[in-house]
């Protein structure tokens, strides 16, 4: 008896650990030094200017051309600098170059670069290197699977095709300090792109030097306000300031520790434990336990992400079949999904593109309904469509394995068999074999799909489901959604362009191939002696912004 | 001996073979493929990253390629870790990997032998029964229960230790993962040790050197250690392997940057080249510690060498 006690008790302390109970030291612990942060100003600095932050997964490279991971380009933001860059809010600000100006076709941007701008081992950078940079980044050579993030580029896609040599692209230096980009297009977003860092500048002589080697700590050589200084796979990257940074004098931070965790639950005791300064993420599982006991440093902000399910339209039932389609879109109540399974702030959807600056969102029309409302016209729809009680929708719903992913699938349908009876079966396949599976469109139906925008304008959404998109993977085609996309290609007043994708999200929605489900948001666990932190929607972060106040 | 030695390295050789054809044709069957991404890749760069890494070659030029790289200690590049070679990967991880899971046998090896062999001596007493119901516990939480509860008594609550990460390499860093992979191996190893013990010391030569009035503690530490360690030894060559190859769950609770973490990415990510890196070092290092322990049991059992 004593004994089955004795294990009852591991048991349970095991689970308390799992679910991450009985936290009080740490919470309390922090808030007790909440008084004192900052020293008696509040804004008093900390003598050891050093931040620890959580990085996801391990970096895969710290090539900018050839990063297509976000723990990569977090460390990017912090060893390059681009054109353009980002403020803490996340607006565009100049970067190296200090101004612009646009011809008058909207086709040609000539940069002035700042003349104090040095490279992390004393060179000047000039418009030579981003010449030979945004060369290298669409040769097919560099290997780059985010080169098309440069397609609006005069030549670029004839560059990566392998058509013509990289020395076509319309890509100028003036002089030494002036650098006139020509576009194929009129592209209004063009200047968010010389922030990505595909358009980072790469230090000619050291890649030359090097080779392969050339990322390596004490090879690699960047134009950012802090320099590459120790990087141990799976351990940590380690970052300190780069003295030749032009804006040196306003780097607060000596240096930055980014640890990469598999394991979200492990990041998080790490953070207890106060070895981070700040999280990557958090692990949903433990959200309550969170909101309970660090609510006043759990940071949650939109993120310009979409989650939806996708139809495959190219197989029946979904084939040509747009009331059936309608139907289960009207029949999920995304309230459940985002209040009660997800609650974290989350935003139900009703349209393709998240919330964007200058673009009006669509919304299905029947947004403004009430739940109610929706689910009889869900049922209207469905029996038009030819289905009922004798005749039930047998569908499968496919995703990738992945906890939250399948509880919304539950609920999904569970939703769809409550208000039409229809049997859906839910499957789910490990991550490579679900995107295999999903590309193929022979044995998906309805599947999952989540992006998370490259840049801040619909289009990196809406060019998605063009007929012709590699990754449309509903096997969407009308030739008026097309029309209009290619309309918005080369208008040139950005009003009547907003406009003209507006209307091709408008005739998206009415046909819907894909059902919208949410807009992500980002959450993470910041300490409250961390300064100068703000989230943006692109969740992108400079430490350069950062301090660590007294504490 | 010499033969025998000679004959058992000659043996491993198909086995590893096999073991990397099985692995070179299974990773590369599995649906998806490293180029598979959320967003589909221009077929003209799926392309150029095809015949950057000879994927494009068929099959059995691939292999080819492969088996001759490795004859070279060439285990090609990294698909998902671009900057770095296999090679490279395997020189950094391993040692991390080799010392967490040395220190977790020496640790286990020392205690639990301890611990087994007073159970032994004080057969059915409260020690006895004491140590048998704490190594029953022992094997029966698994470390991915027990590791986070030592994080969160050590690290969250009392903050004695780092929750994670390797830090500078000191001691401090290694005590927490080397305690739960120790842990249920001195659970095993002490039950282990007790069973044999107990025979041993119930057999005619013990009983011998009993007659012959001979102290306690030098019966059982020069006469039945040896014969009672057997069995233990047998164990070792396996645990040993598995330890150092099997701490993948600790390495990730722990974010211990050694070799297990490189097999999950990298079957994960269909990284080809590092998954079948670590399957093929793992091999050679099961082998040879199979092939060890062979050797070691010659050494401890005259009949073994005789035969």
């Amino acid at each position: 008896m004593s004994k089955l006690y004795g294990v009852g008790v591991l048991a349970a302390l095991a689970a308390a650990a799992l679910a991450g109970c009985g936290g009080g030291p740490a919470a309390g612990a922090t808030s007790g030094r909440a008084a004192q942060i900052g020293g008696a100003s509040g804004s008093e600095l900390a003598e050891r200017q050093v931040l620890h932050v959580g990085n996801e997964a391990e970096l895969q490279t710290l090539d900018p051309h050839r990063a297509e991971d976000t723990s990569s380009f977090n460390v990017l933001l912090d060893l390059y600098e681009g054109l353009l860059a980002e403020a803490p809010n996340g607006d565009l600000i100049p970067g190296v170059a200090t101004d612009w100006t646009v011809s008058e076709d909207g086709k040609t941007y000539v940069f002035n670069l700042r003349r104090e701008a040095r490279w992390s081992n004393g060179d000047p950078v000039t418009a030579h290197d981003f010449v030979y940079s945004l060369r290298r980044g669409v040769d097919p050579k560099t290997l780059s699977v985010y080169s098309y993030i440069l397609s609006p580029l005069l030549h670029a896609d004839d560059i990566t095709a392998g058509k013509l040599p990289p020395e076509e692209l319309g890509v100028r230096a003036l002089d030494d300090h002036t650098l006139e980009i020509e576009l194929a297009n009129p592209t209004p977003y063009f200047l968010g792109l010389m922030a990505h860092s595909m358009a980072y500048p790469v230090h000619r002589a050291s890649l030359e030097a090097h080779g392969d080697q050339w990322t390596r700590p004490g090879n690699l050589v960047g134009n950012g306000a802090f320099k590459l200084d120790d990087w141990v796979v799976h351990s940590h990257v380690k970052v300190v300031r780069n003295p030749y940074y032009w804006d040196n004098a306003n780097t607060k931070l000596e240096e930055v520790w980014f640890y990469p965790t598999d394991d979200l639950n492990a990041e998080f005791q790490r953070y207890r434990a106060l070895e981070l300064d700040m999280t990557g993420i958090v692990p949903a599982a433990q959200i309550g336990f969170i909101r309970e006991n660090y609510a006043d440093q759990l940071v949650i902000a939109p993120y310009l992400g979409s989650y939806y399910y996708g139809f495959n339209v190219t197989r029946p039932p979904f084939k040509d079949n747009p009331k059936l389609r309608r139907a289960l879109s009207l029949a999920v109540n995304r309230d459940v999904i985002t209040k009660q399974i997800l609650n974290l702030g989350q935003l139900s959807s009703y349209g393709f593109v998240p919330p964007i600056p200058g673009y009006t969102q669509q919304q299905m029309p029947e947004a403004g309904w009430t739940q109610e409302q929706r689910e009889a016209e869900a049922k209207r729809l469905y029996a038009e469509a030819g289905y009922g009680p004798s005749n039930p929708l047998r569908t499968q719903i496919m995703y990738n394995t992945q906890e939250d992913h399948r509880r919304i699938a539950v609920a999904i349908a569970s939703m769809w068999k409550q208000v039409l009876g229809v049997e859906a079966e839910i499957l789910n396949q490990e991550w490579k074999v679900f995107l295999d599976t999903r590309n193929k469109k022979v044995d998906t139906q309805v599947y999952r799909q989540g992006w998370i925008g490259d840049y801040n304008d619909p289009f990196t959404y809406l060019e998605m489901l063009r007929s012709t998109a590699g990754q449309n993977d509903t096997g969407y085609s009308n030739p008026e959604y097309d029309r209009l996309i290619a309309a918005s290609q080369s208008e040139r007043d950005p009003r009547a362009r907003m406009e003209l994708l507006q209307e091709a999200e408008r005739v998206m929605l009415a046909d819907m191939p894909i059902l919208p489900l949410y807009t992500y948001v980002r959450a993470r666990l910041v300490q409250p002696w961390v300064g100068g932190y703000q989230s943006n929607i692109m969740d992108r972060h400079r430490h350069k912004y950062m301090y660590v106040l007294k504490h | 001996m010499l033969s025998y030695t000679l004959r058992r390295l000659l043996g491993a050789l198909p086995t590893l073979l096999i073991l990397i054809g099985f692995a070179f044709f299974l990773i590369r069957a599995a649906p998806g493929g490293p180029f598979d991404r959320e967003r589909t890749l221009l077929p003209e760069i799926e392309a150029s990253l095809r015949a950057a890494y000879h994927l494009d070659e068929p099959l059995y030029r691939q292999f080819g390629r492969y088996v001759w790289g490795l004859l070279h200690f060439d285990f090609g590049p990294s698909f998902q870790y671009r900057d770095y070679t296999v090679t490279e990967l395997i020189t950094a991880g391993f040692p991390v990997s080799l010392t967490l899971g040395l220190s977790a046998i020496v640790v286990a090896l020392l205690v639990g032998v301890t611990a087994g062999c007073i159970a032994a001596l004080r057969q059915n007493s409260r020690v006895d029964h004491g140590v048998m119901a704490l190594a029953m516990t022992g094997v029966s939480i698994p470390n991915f229960v027990m590791a986070p509860l030592l994080v969160l008594v050590f690290a969250v609550t009392l903050r004695w230790l780092p929750a994670g990460g390797l830090g500078d390499g000191s001691i401090r860093n290694l005590v927490l993962p080397v305690t739960s992979l120790a842990l249920p191996q001195i659970a095993y190893l002490s039950r282990l040790t007790r069973g044999s013990m107990i025979e041993v010391l119930g057999s005619n030569f013990v009983r011998t050197a009993r007659a012959q009035g001979l102290p306690a503690w030098q019966i059982v530490v020069r006469h039945a250690l040896k014969p009672a360690l057997l069995p233990v030894v047998s164990y070792l060559g396996p645990a040993t392997a598995a330890v150092i190859t099997g701490s993948v769950v600790i390495e990730q609770i722990f974010s211990v940057p050694g070799l297990g973490r490189y097999f999950v990415a990298g079957a994960l990510n269909r990284d080809y080249t590092l998954v079948m890196g670590v399957v093929v070092f793992y091999g050679v290092l099961i082998i040879a510690f199979n092939f060890l322990v062979d050797l070691a049991y010659a050494w401890l059992d005259p009949k073994v060498r005789y035969r």
